[in-house]
């Protein structure tokens, strides 16, 4: 094989990602480069490179709206769901995977079973559940319904690898006379990391992004999260739109950046779910 | 594993579950359940009333006004599935072929067809509105250096659904790409070569070798592509309003949803009774048909 054909053929290739390159990021250069644009300029010369590094669009999104309050109450709420679906998670994934107990395997599929729930179709209930304890318009209920959607994966990605930890070290450290707290915390959870780190980005990219939950349970302005508030914001620079691309591209930058941070983990994390 | 047999053991795994436990059965098994239940009793605002039988079933799927909105946004929803299965998913296998090919540059490239698929559905729904705009969108400005009239991309019913469809094209596509990409690259590498030693072409080999032998990812994109359809809010929702305008050209069932439960913006009226037996559909509906098509495909997989 090889030759011309081959490089021909090749190049074919080359061209198609790169077309398909061109149009994944061409719209998000767009507008990162409208976001220094003033409206007249974004208007008149839409492709053109921004005639020059004006910040005052994103110091106005920065400054004059509630991006920061929207920015910090999204970090607030993801970061407390993910550590309590790391921390719930771990513990019961731990108890499933390394001791044999009546209903272990019951008590798994429980878990498991709520892979299969989606659990936007159960908005009335939750809406109600979380009116009688009072938890509407609270960052804690958002906390608790996102815990309870993260649990399943976690518990099922956590038991799987837990499962798979020879049992020679926690025997040597039992007969060492350490507890069952150290032969799990110091022993064999930093095993686990790896494992971790899937179940982490798995959760923490669709409740950051999440729009629906906040829709429904909260109202206030100041404990709206990003997707929610770009909303607001939105309605309220409806014909602004340089400062509309600024919000844009400050509300797509975080996630941006982490990702390109951690693409491999990221990818794993987001496949591995499906492919499993 | 260790077996439990004192007690204190006996204590410490009760400890281990049931935070997640409580959790799980507040927010996931109990909302399940009552979710079923309400879906026959009537509402009094928040509060449950009386049981009515299956009354908000025959409304939602018989009975005027509703049952012309159920079975529009719910033909809106099969259009959704069947365009995003042929065209996003189709591009997506093209893709992971030639991500396959392991070319200088592939690694650059799969980051870059995944990095849409981090970003939330309301900033894509917000940019992809932007540059549909009729007067200053980019789309129009592009087209008309081709030579077209500007056209409202998504005031037009005719156009509305599928610029909304494209829109979820452009955020998606990576998703199921490195999925069939996964698949592919188990395929062992003899296999491959004896095909391309035989003289199989491209097209044979993407059709006839490959095809069969990703049958497992295919089934992991249709029943996730069949979920997400039928389950589609945000998009529409940014794009076209909650009411799927223009006149209801794009409402898909997750709007329809939503606004018979909370209340759309012309009327804050909340139902939840045929908000209930309206999620209880659809739940029905994925589940058996997620089922029956898992049935089919897996046998698929196996005798292919």
């Amino acid at each position: 094989m090889g030759g011309k054909g081959e490089w021909a053929k090749n190049g074919m290739i080359q061209a198609f990602l790169a077309c398909n390159a061109l149009v994944m990021l061409y719209p998000l250069a767009i507008m990162v480069m409208s976001s220094f644009k003033s409206n007249a300029e974004i208007f008149s010369s839409p492709f053109a490179l921004p005639a020059g590094f004006d910040l005052t669009n994103l110091r106005e999104v920065w400054t004059g709206t509630e991006f920061v309050r929207y920015l910090i109450n999204s970090i607030v709420v993801t970061a407390g769901s993910i550590v309590l679906i790391l921390l719930f998670g771990t513990m019961a994934a731990y108890a499933i995977a390394r001791y044999k107990f009546t209903l272990n395997a019951a008590i798994f599929l429980f878990f498991v079973a709520g892979l299969m729930v989606p659990l936007k179709l159960a908005i009335i209930p939750l809406f109600i559940q979380l009116d009688h304890l009072g938890l509407i318009d609270t960052r804690l209920g958002l906390v608790l319904v996102y815990v309870a959607m993260g649990l399943p994966s976690a518990v099922f990605i956590l038991t799987g690898f837990l499962r798979t930890l020879p049992g020679e070290l926690e025997e040597a450290a039992r007969i060492e006379g350490a507890s069952e707290w150290r032969v799990m915390w110091q022993v064999m959870l930093p095993l686990a990391r790896p494992a971790m780190v899937i179940a982490v980005i798995q959760n923490a990219v669709p409740i950051w992004n999440d729009f629906f939950f906040p829709l429904v349970f909260i109202t206030s302005d100041d404990l709206k999260t990003l997707p929610q508030g770009l909303t607001v914001f939105v309605g309220e620079y409806n014909t602004d739109w340089g400062v509309l691309f600024a919000g844009l591209t400050l509300a797509a930058l975080p996630i941006s950046i982490v990702y390109i941070l951690m693409s491999r983990q990221f990818i794993a994390g987001m496949t591995q779910g499906a492919i499993k | 594993m260790r077996r439990a047999g004192h007690w204190r053991l006996g204590a410490w795994i009760g400890v281990l579950l049931t935070p997640a436990f409580v959790v799980m059965l507040g927010f996931v098994a109990w909302p399940m359940v009552a979710a079923f239940g309400y879906a026959f009793r009537s509402f009094d605002s928040l509060s449950v009333s009386h049981f009515v039988g299956l009354r908000n079933f025959a409304d939602v799927l018989f009975h005027t006004p509703y049952a012309a909105w159920t079975w529009r946004a719910f033909e809106h929803n099969v259009i959704v599935f069947v365009a995003l299965m042929g065209l996003q998913n189709g591009l997506a296998y093209l893709l992971a072929f030639a991500l396959l090919k392991a070319l200088p540059g592939h690694r650059v490239h799969q980051v870059i067809v995944f990095l849409p698929v981090v970003l939330s559905a309301i900033i894509v729904g917000f940019l992809w509105k932007l540059f549909l705009h009729p007067l200053f969108g980019l789309v129009n400005a592009l087209t008309g250096l081709l030579g077209f009239a500007p056209h409202p991309w998504l005031g037009d019913d005719h156009t509305a659904l599928g610029s909304i469809i494209f829109a979820n094209g452009w955020h998606w596509v990576g998703f199921p790409a490195l999925i069939f990409l996964a698949g592919m690259q188990r395929i062992s590498r003899e296999t491959m070569e004896a095909a391309r030693l035989d003289g199989a072409t491209d097209r044979v080999l993407l059709t006839r070798i490959i095809w069969p032998l990703v049958a497992p990812s295919a089934t992991i994109v249709f029943t996730l592509t069949f979920i997400g359809s039928f389950n589609w809010f945000e998009l529409p929702y940014v794009m076209a309003g909650l009411d799927g305008s223009p006149a209801g050209a794009t409402d898909v069932l997750g709007l329809y949803f939503y606004r018979t439960a909370f209340g759309s913006v012309s009327s804050g009226l909340q139902d939840f009774g045929h908000g209930s037996a309206l999620a209880v559909l659809m739940f029905a509906f994925i589940a058996v048909i997620s089922a029956i098509s898992l049935r089919i495909l897996r046998r698929r997989e196996i005798e292919i």
